[in-house]
């Protein structure tokens, strides 16, 4: 029997469904198995709930949060402070990242020079500089902007870095004989190569960013999200804790979201990966 | 549609005097190895090529081909020796140079059109000039209709055919031309060498053409350079005395004074090819 375009088309779509059915049903069985050993564990006492939270009591946490605020005002406020210092932390960083990447990437001295002191700035543990920065710019969100930015500095930095290095080097040459300056080199071949590589970095740096401005905030605060942790912890309520983390994961679930957009915007001369088509 | 090529080439009869003349005289390029070491890539090399000569370096891995051509493009500087190019030593980028590699050098970000019009683009040609030029440049390669498209989209020949067209767009003096076809399947080389001949006698540039291919050497250039390896030194020249427009390269193959030719230079190439073998093999064990 011959086999019609239209039955192979058919097939197709029907492998597709049942692929993606059983995707779904196995990320719902999964997170039922993680949500509900957790409740069942902590109902049944062999877990603390004391100590470890419950799940039901988390949600009821959430509801509270949002129906009755917190101490420092509605939890809109003190996330809406929580997130501008991770944007305005992401962005300084991110800015200042891909300017001394491209500039160390592109010269080899500055590069010999300053390569060994960037490395150690990178080993030191970066997040206690948080304390410092509240010590010298007090409890405001300077220093929180300060510390995400330092944070996503780094991760930009080294990918703009190594993203100038990997830059073909036949497509400079080929520019620098048709006459371009050393800024046009950067803008025609130099930023442009290096941005697939500081894109990859801005899905880290926007987590490092968060990060940044919720320790900073632990560490001293008059608002934001990561002073409500602070007071749940000071006062043992690991609920409001695991609340504010489920917050905090939606906003950088959005946040990954929009860098996702942007990045197919901006690459898409990329060749389409191979992995994303399947043998049926 | 012929208005809206202002850089269109001049006319034949104009093009011998405006093509360059190269002179390179006892050029010596050494390099400083990581370990603090000097190398010698190539060692006194003397070659003149006239105005509008077809010349193929042919030589062993590892002979310092490229070397001279990255010395007359003026993106290094020799150790010791000049290259001159219209009697003016070179120092700095030489003007009116145009670039091709074995890699294709295209911009995976920019369109085909894009990657054809950056050479008008940065002689600060107008974007609507440069871009019909291009479309131009596209046609002529037989390009037309992939001008939205990217590099990653297209074959390894009509890759070619955008780095060809992005490398004459400017109507340069000089083609340097590093091993273009090395990396085609026999049946593409051989049509993209069809069409570099075409395209070379209409604009008659100055071309330093680098290939590893002797019958490909004999049977495009007017002119062919032996290099020995390390360091690079000149063997010999062959002039090729074959009539122009040569035609069919497929055709010529077997033509009776090209296998004479043939047979001449492989005896010269010999030696040189089972020299750097055995440095290699013997590296290796």
């Amino acid at each position: 029997m011959v086999e019609q375009p239209s039955d192979i088309q058919a097939v197709g779509r029907r492998k597709a469904r049942q692929r993606m059915t059983a995707t779904w049903a196995g990320r719902i069985i999964l997170a039922v198995i993680v949500i509900g050993g957790w409740q069942w564990f902590t109902a049944a006492g062999w877990v603390d709930k004391f100590f470890f939270g419950q799940p039901t009591e988390i949600w009821n946490s959430l509801v509270h949060l949002f129906t009755e605020g917190t101490a420092f005002g509605t939890i809109w406020e003190n996330l809406w402070i929580t997130v501008q210092e991770a944007l305005l932390g992401f962005l300084l960083g991110t800015f200042a990242g891909i300017v001394l990447g491209i500039l160390l990437g592109s010269n080899k001295y500055l590069s010999a020079v300053v390569g060994p002191y960037i490395r150690i700035v990178n080993s030191i543990p970066r997040i206690v500089l948080g304390s410092i920065f509240i010590v010298a710019f007090g409890l405001g969100t300077f220093p929180k902007v300060l510390l995400a930015a330092v944070l996503v500095f780094f991760v930009v930095f080294f990918n703009a870095f190594q993203g100038v290095r990997e830059v073909d080097q036949n497509l400079i040459a080929n520019v620098r004989v048709l006459g371009a300056s050393p800024l046009q080199v950067a803008a025609h071949v130099t930023i442009p190569s290096a941005m697939t590589w500081i894109i990859a970095s801005l899905h880290t740096a926007f987590g490092f960013a968060i990060i940044g401005a919720l320790v900073a905030e632990v560490l001293g605060a008059q608002h934001g999200i990561g002073l409500i942790i602070s007071q749940a912890q000071g006062t043992f309520d690991p609920n409001t804790v695991f609340a504010c983390m489920v917050i905090i994961a939606v906003v950088t679930l959005g946040a990954e979201y929009l860098i996702t957009l942007l990045e197919r915007s901006l690459l898409k001369w990329r060749p389409p990966s191979r992995s994303e088509a399947q043998a049926i | 549609m012929d208005v809206n090529h202002p850089h269109r080439p001049p006319a034949a009869r104009d093009r011998a005097e405006d093509a360059a003349r190269i002179d390179i005289v006892g050029l010596t390029k050494r390099y400083l190895t990581p370990k603090g070491e000097t190398f010698t890539a190539i060692q006194d090399v003397t070659l003149k090529i006239e105005p509008g000569q077809f010349c193929a370096i042919v030589g062993p891995t590892g002979c310092g081909k490229s070397t001279t051509l990255a010395q007359v493009s003026g993106l290094e500087k020799p150790s010791a020796g000049t290259v001159s190019v219209r009697d003016q030593i070179v120092n700095g980028i030489t003007k009116g140079v145009s670039y091709m590699f074995q890699a294709d050098a295209l911009f995976p970000w920019k369109t085909v059109l894009s990657n054809v019009a950056i050479g008008p683009a940065l002689l600060g040609t107008p974007k609507r000039e440069a871009t019909l030029l291009a479309m131009d440049w596209l046609r002529r390669v037989g390009l037309a209709g992939f001008e939205d498209r990217y590099p990653h989209q297209l074959s390894g020949g009509m890759r070619k055919r955008v780095a060809m067209a992005a490398a004459l767009i400017n109507n340069p003096k000089i083609l340097l031309m590093d091993e273009p076809f090395g990396a085609l399947d026999v049946q593409t080389k051989a049509i993209m060498q069809n069409e570099l001949l075409q395209l070379w006698e209409e604009l008659r540039p100055s071309v330093l053409f680098i290939t590893h291919d002797l019958d490909e050497a004999v049977a495009l250039a007017d002119r062919v350079v032996i290099m020995t390896s390390s360091p690079g030194t000149i063997k010999d020249v062959f002039d090729i005395d074959l009539p122009r427009p040569r035609g069919d390269v497929q055709q010529i193959r077997h033509e009776e004074r090209f296998l004479e030719l043939q047979g001449q230079i492989w005896d010269s190439l010999k030696d040189e090819v089972t020299r750097a073998y055995a440095k290699t093999a013997g590296a290796a064990a």
